[in-house]
């Protein structure tokens, strides 16, 4: 299969499939990161994820019309705001769900899934009657647009570095966050021992909100990003949740660097595989191959040895 | 052995004996064997008895998932893999007969199905060729999703997944799943399914009176299924299944492989969703990936958890309810129906775990015992009603 | 160690006719670095009762967990009459006649007594003998016997769920008897109970230790001295001391750890 392809060539197209595949990894991470909250620290399954983030993309959608239309000499910035925006909306829903469903439901997981799941139909048929059913785009401002040629044969398009950009930054802070902060502390407090955490003076019922809030808007924060590089449709949610869950399993669940590693590893297991076979096959062959080591090592890549 | 007779023995015997079922469980089964094979075929008209029979074989699913979830608390998302295989085994055999070299004579290469030729495929695959026989079809209807089952259910729980990890995985391969049908669609007819199916052993299957016909072969499996169901849940294993859900620990250190009997419990739930897939492609008529991946696998959960997840019986009604409401809804009001299904999944979550039967149970049965006993004064235990599965 | 030179010198020279019915040696498990139980052995008797004490964190409650599967060992040995118990699953170690009681109540909340003394029976543990398992008048009569011994005759057809904290651990206590263990291992049985309780468990413990031996960690020392042959006493995974009560109770490393204060 490599026949046809001169060693420059090769190299060059490895070199953008893999830029491909970074791009892919970033999604993957924005999406995986605020999973990784909530399933990885509060064991609770989200369904309602994608739609979660999905409500950042129609955030940013709507914020480029309002800015073409009313303040087009902003525009170049506009996108900064509709990333706060979408952080305080998705944030904001999640943490009314917290209050309303999630928290009657902490002792039952499985039945958590299923009212998520619920939601997530809710959200979608809203988003359907809103916005219509058709994929909606957001129009990028200039600076945004073009690429960067690196040598004559390898270009990176701007939107990809800059969804890169963000989802570094938005990933050292979420592990500031978790590990520097006195949230984070928190967080991990309630996470390990509810009653103590608890009887020392915090205030766990917060601290979850807080916690499912954070998530929900960080997934906010990733669907704002996902507008740069695709547009936007009532389901593009559903499509994702169960990648994004993979990735946080494979990645064990309550370590932000295995959630890293993992979405790193599975994007560019797919994306190179991509290149070589079609999409659909690649995509069966990397879940396989997730879910085959998930069997074989169902705690995932990093996790710690404790006694049950 | 002859064993001393204690003198209690004899009189608490009574109370301890394990009947298949007991008095008011007879009536269940009574109220629902009537209403699917007397009632429904009187009053409703040949479409919509055929559209009953479609969400029969949804009940199938259901049925599964109240041993497999409702009893063993193993919550799987992939059941539409069971019933897709199911489904897909029934399809290629059906899809083969109407493909004779007669019927597609102007194909480019006759003899095979259609949309292999759209697809430039100019031989039959191998895994195709087994399904021309009828009884190959039967059997791997039946051993193939148990065998799928039985190395999933083996890896996992050998390895104590359970609960949500279960659920996730098992999802997962529900997606990898339908991906792979629609990809593959020179072998499997990819979005679109296996479709323009007609004649089961040369009898068409299209016709109304085929129709009709299927509906009561598929109401007689069901019921089948469900006195099966009874059984190993009114056996020790049935017992065992709730144990292990409650403390799995203890379980264990009573002397039992705990992995085997999950195992055993998801491979029955597959074999259910399979016979449900395989009968649906007889009463619908086509075979397509909508039915295999996540979002009717979720699905097929609510019909079981509307129902009460720990009731027989209620899984079969929660389908038809469930499915009933879809079809109406759907008909008058398409934009509310995706709104009133995600708050069906709220609502039995938050408000009712137990589901009909659980309504059932706190409202009805009382009031119905109390003037059954007035009648005769039966003994009649509580049912046990559960914590939902953690 | 103390400990190890009063029984060791026969094990090891002959696996073919074990004198000890538990030999445990050198056992060691480490949760990621930190060694819960560090080099411990002991040695218990047919028919023999021994105590485990130590103050919280010894890794008394590891121990039982590691000889009955529930932890795997990362070095050592554990011999239950001549069998590596190391090697087995939960499941086959229970068959080899192993019974193991938890530290909180662990019963069947959804069955009633009866069930749960049934699922405890020691028939049909396959899938299949499950599947077809009879309610014979073997099984009644048996579980009839154990339940009027654990005090719970008349709740037999009562849901688990009901029980009082006590009823539940002698529910659990009979849910072991039904087995027949020859090893029995209890987690604390009297812990939560009320006075009264406590000493209708202690006469019921009295009871079925008939004819086997039993391992019993407890913190009641008033308990421990109405029950224990010999005491084991673990420290920070280690054995401290071990011998009859008495003599544990004079030794002064284990005065300075535990019971003096």
């Amino acid at each position: 299969m490599f026949g046809d392809y001169s060693l420059t060539d090769l190299s060059a197209i490895f070199a953008m499939q893999g830029f491909a595949g970074l791009i892919l990894f970033s999604v993957y991470l924005l999406m995986a990161l605020g999973l990784a909250i909530i399933f990885g620290q509060m064991g609770v399954i989200n369904m309602a994820h994608g739609e979660f983030m999905i409500l950042g993309a129609y955030v940013t959608y709507l914020c480029s019309t309002f800015f073409q239309a009313h303040l087009p000499g902003l525009f170049t910035a506009y996108f900064f705001v509709a990333m706060a925006l979408a952080f305080l909306a998705s944030g904001a829903l999640g943490m009314l769900v917290e209050w309303s469903l999630i928290r009657h439901l902490y002792k039952r997981p499985l039945d958590t899934l299923l009212a998520t799941w619920g939601l997530s139909l809710i959200l979608q048929q809203t988003y359907r009657s809103v916005f219509g059913a058709r994929e909606v785009g957001v129009e990028l401002p200039s600076w945004l647009i073009g690429s960067v040629q690196v040598t004559d044969m390898i270009e990176v398009p701007i939107n990809g570095i800059f969804v890169m950009a963000v989802t570094m930054l938005i990933t050292v802070g979420v592990a500031f966050l978790m590990y520097r902060s006195r949230f984070g502390a928190q967080v991990r407090a309630v996470v390990q021992n509810r009653p103590m955490a608890g009887a020392v003076g915090i205030d766990t019922e917060k601290v979850d909100r807080y916690t499912f809030g954070l998530g929900c808007g960080i997934a906010g924060i990733a669907g704002s990003a996902f507008t740069m590089i695709g547009s936007t449709g009532p389901t593009s949610g559903q499509l994702y949740i169960v990648d994004t869950f993979l990735i946080v399993v494979f990645g064990g669940a309550a370590s932000l660097l295995g959630t890293i590693a993992s979405a790193f590893s599975i994007s560019q297991t797919q994306s190179t595989l991509e290149f070589f076979l079609s999409g659909s096959t690649a995509k069966v062959i990397t879940l396989l191959a997730v879910v085959g080591i998930l069997m074989l090592r169902p705690q995932g890549l990093f996790t710690l040895k404790v006694r049950r | 052995m002859d064993s001393p007779k204690m003198p209690t023995s004899s009189a608490s015997s009574s109370v301890h004996d394990n009947p298949f079922m007991k008095p008011m469980e007879w009536v269940s089964l009574a109220i629902l064997a009537a209403v699917i094979l007397f009632v429904l075929p009187m009053v409703l008209d040949a479409f919509r008895l055929n559209l009953v029979g479609k969400y029969l074989t949804y009940a199938f699913v259901a049925l599964g998932l109240v041993i497999c979830w409702g009893f063993g608390g193993i919550l799987s998302l992939g059941q539409g893999c069971f019933f897709g295989l199911g489904g897909y085994c029934m399809a290629m055999y059906l899809k083969l007969e109407a493909s004779s070299v007669e019927n597609t004579k102007i194909q480019s290469t006759p003899g095979i199905p259609d949309f292999m030729d759209w697809n430039q495929i100019t031989e039959l695959p191998w895994f195709w060729k087994p399904f021309h026989s009828l009884p190959f079809t039967i059997l791997a209807i039946i051993v193939l999703p148990a065998f799928f089952a039985f190395v999933i259910g083996t890896a996992m729980f050998r390895r104590r997944v359970g609960g949500t990890y279960f659920a996730i995985i098992t999802q997962a391969i529900a997606a990898i799943l339908t991906i792979l049908i629609v990809g593959q669609q020179g072998y499997t007819g990819g979005i679109n399914g296996i479709t323009d199916l007609r004649t089961l052993n040369g009898w068409d299957i299209r016709t109304d009176s085929a129709h009709n016909i299927l509906y009561f072969v598929n109401g007689g499996l069901l019921i089948a299924c469900i006195l099966f169901a009874q059984y190993v849940k009114k056996s020790k294993l049935g017992r065992i299944l709730v144990a292990m859900r409650d403390k799995e620990d203890r379980v264990r250190f009573s002397g039992y492989q705990v992995a085997s009997f999950k195992t055993f419990a998801f491979c029955l739930a597959a074999v259910f969703a399979a016979i449900g897939g395989a009968m649906f492609t007889l009463q619908v008529g086509f075979m397509s990936p909508s039915f295999v991946g996540i979002v009717p696998s979720i699905e097929m959960v609510i019909y079981a958890a509307v129902g009460g997840r720990l009731s027989l019986f209620g899984a079969v009604w929660g389908t038809l309810l469930v499915n009933g409401a879809k079809t109406s809804f759907s008909e008058s009001f398409p934009e509310l129906w995706l709104f009133g299904l995600g708050a069906l999944f709220i609502a039995v979550v938050l408000a009712f775990p137990n589901g009909l039967a659980g309504i059932y149970r706190t409202y009805v049965e009382p009031r119905l015992t109390r003037k059954v006993k007035v009648l005769a004064p039966a003994e009649a235990g509580p049912l046990p009603h559960g914590t939902p599965a953690e | 160690m103390n400990a190890a030179m009063l029984h060791s010198p026969i094990i090891g020279e002959s696996p073919d006719a074990p004198k000890f019915l538990l030999a445990v040696e050198s056992l060691t498990v480490s949760f990621d670095g930190f060694k819960a139980v560090n080099d411990v052995s002991f040695y218990v008797d047919p028919n023999e009762i021994r105590v485990i004490i130590g103050p919280n964190g010894a890794g008394k409650t590891t121990v039982l967990d590691l000889i009955c599967g529930r932890t795997k060992a990362s070095a050592g040995s554990i011999k239950y009459k001549g069998t590596e118990l190391t090697k087995l699953s939960e499941s086959a170690i229970v068959q080899a006649g192993v019974g193991r009681k938890f530290q909180t109540p662990s019963i069947y909340d959804d069955l009633t007594v009866f069930e749960n003394l049934e699922i405890s029976f020691p028939r049909g543990r396959s899938v299949f003998g499950a599947l077809t398992f009879k309610r014979d008048g073997e099984v009644r009569d048996r579980i009839e016997e154990v339940a009027n011994m654990i005090f719970l005759k008349d709740q037999l057809t009562e849901r688990a769920e009901f029980l009082s904290h006590g009823q539940k651990q002698w529910l659990e206590i009979g849910m072991l008897l039904i087995q027949d263990p020859e090893l029995l291992m209890l987690d604390e049985p009297v812990a939560g109970m009320s006075v009264g309780e406590r000493i209708k468990t202690a006469e019921l413990l009295n009871q079925i230790i008939v004819g086997r031996s039993v391992l019993v960690i407890e913190h009641d020392m008033k308990f421990v001295e109405d029950i224990a042959h010999r005491v084991t006493v673990l420290h920070q995974g280690k054995v401290l001391s071990e011998g009859s009560m008495e003599r544990v109770k004079n030794d002064p490393k284990v005065v300075e750890v535990y019971l003096g204060h």
